[in-house]
């Protein structure tokens, strides 16, 4: 069996909604995190993002100054000083399929529908903790693989094209936001 | 904290995109832990949220004022775009706070409303009378709580509102195919 060491995980928690950051908090922290960051509009976490370099984001959707999804957006730079790769989780009260497919579009790694449990929480940080997935690097995308099941039968416009491979080594995106902090 | 070990990023490159994976830089918060040792996190937090329980009705009625201070404000000066975000803003938060504070049917009815303020071609052209009973309701719900016979109640007022919400929407867009087919889609929130 696995458990994860929440005392090593640093929290980027985003949400206007007092009641609801209190809730959180008290979910990671009883989870066993000690680092939770809290911010209150999109605007503030992406200024908390690039200062307290977060392992994990978790940010509501609807938000006053820019909302959740412009913050996943933001994020999700592959030419930024930042680290673009760091998991979403999406929070939200949002409830339609549509909603998740657009969050899931803007780089978000996982969507977690209100009302909020420990259960769904939990699952969330686990599985970007021990499932991550690779990034994809399109014209018009920058995110995680939106692939989770891999399916020969798919034939929507944006399929990708194949090709021979060519493997480059670049250094990591990630060693250079830690390194710019 | 985790230690951020100095990683080289795997690029494949194809036709029109590149894959990129990187060694887990999460792995290291990753524990295996024997049967016997296994502690409940989740357990842990649920019992924590209980802890925080004896808040929630404080809450839930701060949450049912914004809203009815939003519906007053739209009352007095009108539909404007700051008000109606203000009003879906009050709403959506009730939406998906409520049935975490005990109060699911409140949730329900914020629900509704939410899906008035966001599928109704004009707000102003709504009947009044939809918007305020939905605000009422949910009102009604908070205050009435602590009633035992108030739960079918409340229940049974928040599907009503919902079907003649419904009802509306599905009339005032009838010619809105992407809006009929958002407000047909089935939810996916826990619970629905």
């Amino acid at each position: 069996m696995f458990r994860i060491d929440f005392n090593k995980l640093r929290f980027l928690v985003c949400d206007d909604n007092p009641h609801m950051r209190r809730i959180l908090r008290t979910l990671l922290h009883s989870f066993g995190a000690r680092e939770v960051y809290e911010a209150e509009d999109g605007a503030t976490a992406l200024e908390m993002y690039s200062h307290y370099v977060p392992d994990i984001v978790i940010t509501d959707w609807s938000m006053p100054i820019f909302d959740g999804l412009e913050l996943a957006q933001m994020i999700r730079q592959p030419e930024s000083k930042g680290n673009p790769f760091a998991p979403i989780i999406m929070l939200t009260g949002h409830s339609e399929k549509r909603r998740v497919t657009v969050a899931r579009d803007a780089g978000v790694t996982e969507f977690l529908a209100k009302p909020i449990s420990a259960k769904g929480l939990y699952q969330r940080v686990l599985n970007v903790v021990a499932n991550p997935r690779p990034f994809i690097k399109t014209k018009t995308y920058f995110g995680p693989d939106r692939r989770r099941n891999t399916s020969t039968a798919y034939i929507g416009p944006e399929r990708r094209v194949g090709g021979d491979m060519e493997v480059l080594q670049q250094p990591s995106l990630l060693d250079k936001a830690r390194t710019a902090v | 904290m985790p230690t951020h070990k100095r990683v080289t990023l795997d690029v494949k490159a194809f036709a029109d995109h590149h894959v990129i994976t990187q060694p887990n830089p999460l792995s290291g918060v990753l524990r295996r832990v024997a049967e016997k040792d296994l502690d409940d996190p989740v357990a842990r937090a649920e019992k924590a949220l209980a802890g925080l329980s004896g808040e929630f009705k404080q809450w839930m009625a701060i949450e049912a004022d914004r809203l009815t201070a939003a519906h007053t404000a739209i009352l007095k000066s009108g539909f404007t775009d700051e008000s109606c975000e203000e009003l879906f803003r009050a709403a959506h938060d009730i939406k998906g706070d409520a049935a975490t504070f005990g109060y699911p049917s409140a949730g329900a009815a914020a629900d509704s409303l939410c899906r008035i303020i966001e599928h109704a071609p004009e707000l102003d052209q709504v009947p009044a009378n939809l918007i305020a009973h939905h605000i009422n309701a949910i009102q009604a719900i908070v205050r009435e709580r602590t009633r035992l016979d108030t739960a079918s109640m409340a229940s049974e007022l928040s599907r009503q509102l919902r079907d003649v919400a419904d009802e509306y929407l599905r009339h005032a867009n009838r010619d809105r195919p992407e809006h009929l087919e958002a407000i047909l889609a089935p939810s996916i929130a826990p619970g629905h």
